[in-house]
């Protein structure tokens, strides 16, 4: 199959910035989340395009629906979204956190991600991210990491009901 | 001189990179790819530091955490070619249902994460009748 046009990458990779300085910089926690979402749906166009069909899916499900609806509960019930009771001011940590992330990304970026920019790479063939391929080696090979995820969660929910039925 | 930029557009470097003329190699989208996954990354911690309301905070652990995703993903489809001595006896069709797996079990994690810490989130507004991750200390105290 041929690559997808550059521009869609491009297009995708401005939306998923934007949305995500978004989450940011968004006062109300609800317009925060939205923007999330946002985010969530365009790094599952981005899992398209790299050929991952199952993982985008499940992106939009698992992020974009589950979690996503969790969060805005929450938000919902904290009542966080209409008055000021967090109050966000922007003090002195903003002038040292900005910089030095600016100045993280870059030293990352020069050092370690731009040696592959001229690296000889193969790219895998697009059928690696089907559900036809992933479902037996999620129960073959990762048979014992998927069962023990399994009981992760079996223990996030029964640690959730703890906390939420626990009197103060 | 319009008809001599037109002629000399094929020349343009950014006209040539959009057009889909200029030879894109795998490396440059890995690159991209790569470059993406870091600048998310450093805006959730960037948001994790800066915001005070937990929820927000969770929202900006949740970005982190997607943005590994898409590095776990980008390395699943383009392989460095001198990964092939590091894989040994596993084909790179095994390494990229590695990369997937990963970032299957990283979205157990979220999930379960999201559950408890909301969880949590909710027990300290019961207890204390407010959120603001500056003001809980009472550990420290």
């Amino acid at each position: 199959m041929r690559d997808t046009p550059v521009y869609v990458f491009l297009v995708l990779a401005l939306v998923a910035v934007a949305s995500a300085v978004g989450v940011v910089a968004f006062k109300s926690p609800v317009r925060s989340a939205l923007s999330l979402v946002l985010t969530f749906f365009t790094l599952a166009l981005l899992y398209f395009n790299l050929g991952a069909q199952l993982l985008g899916i499940s992106q939009i499900m698992v992020y974009a629906g589950a979690i996503m609806v969790l969060f805005l509960f929450v938000v919902m019930m904290l009542r966080l979204s209409g008055g000021d009771r967090v109050a966000e001011k922007t003090d002195k940590r903003l002038y040292v956190a900005i910089p030095l992330a600016i100045a993280l990304t870059a030293v990352v970026l020069i050092k370690f991600v731009q040696p592959l920019f001229y690296m000889p790479v193969t790219k895998v063939g697009d059928d690696y991210g089907r559900p036809s391929e992933i479902g037996p080696a999620l129960f073959t090979t990762y048979v014992w990491p998927f069962e023990i995820a399994s009981v992760l969660l079996l223990i996030g929910v029964v640690g959730s009901i703890m906390l939420a039925k626990r009197k103060f | 001189m319009v008809s001599i930029l037109l002629a000399q557009a094929d020349t343009n470097p950014v006209r040539e990179f959009l057009s889909g003329r200029y030879q894109w190699d795998h490396g440059h989208y890995l690159f991209m790819y790569l470059a993406l996954g870091l600048v998310l990354f450093m805006i959730g911690a960037v948001g994790v530091v800066v915001r005070r309301n937990p929820v927000v905070v969770f929202m900006c652990i949740e970005l982190m955490l997607n943005a590994v995703n898409l590095t776990f993903l980008a390395f699943a489809r383009y392989q460095p070619d001198h990964w092939v001595d590091v894989l040994g006896m596993y084909t790179q069709t095994d390494a990229a249902m590695t990369g997937q797996m990963m970032v299957i079990f990283v979205m157990a994690v979220a999930a379960a994460e999201v559950a408890v810490g909301l969880g949590i989130i909710m027990a300290i507004f019961r207890m204390r009748n407010e959120v603001d991750v500056d003001d809980m200390s009472t550990l420290k105290d």
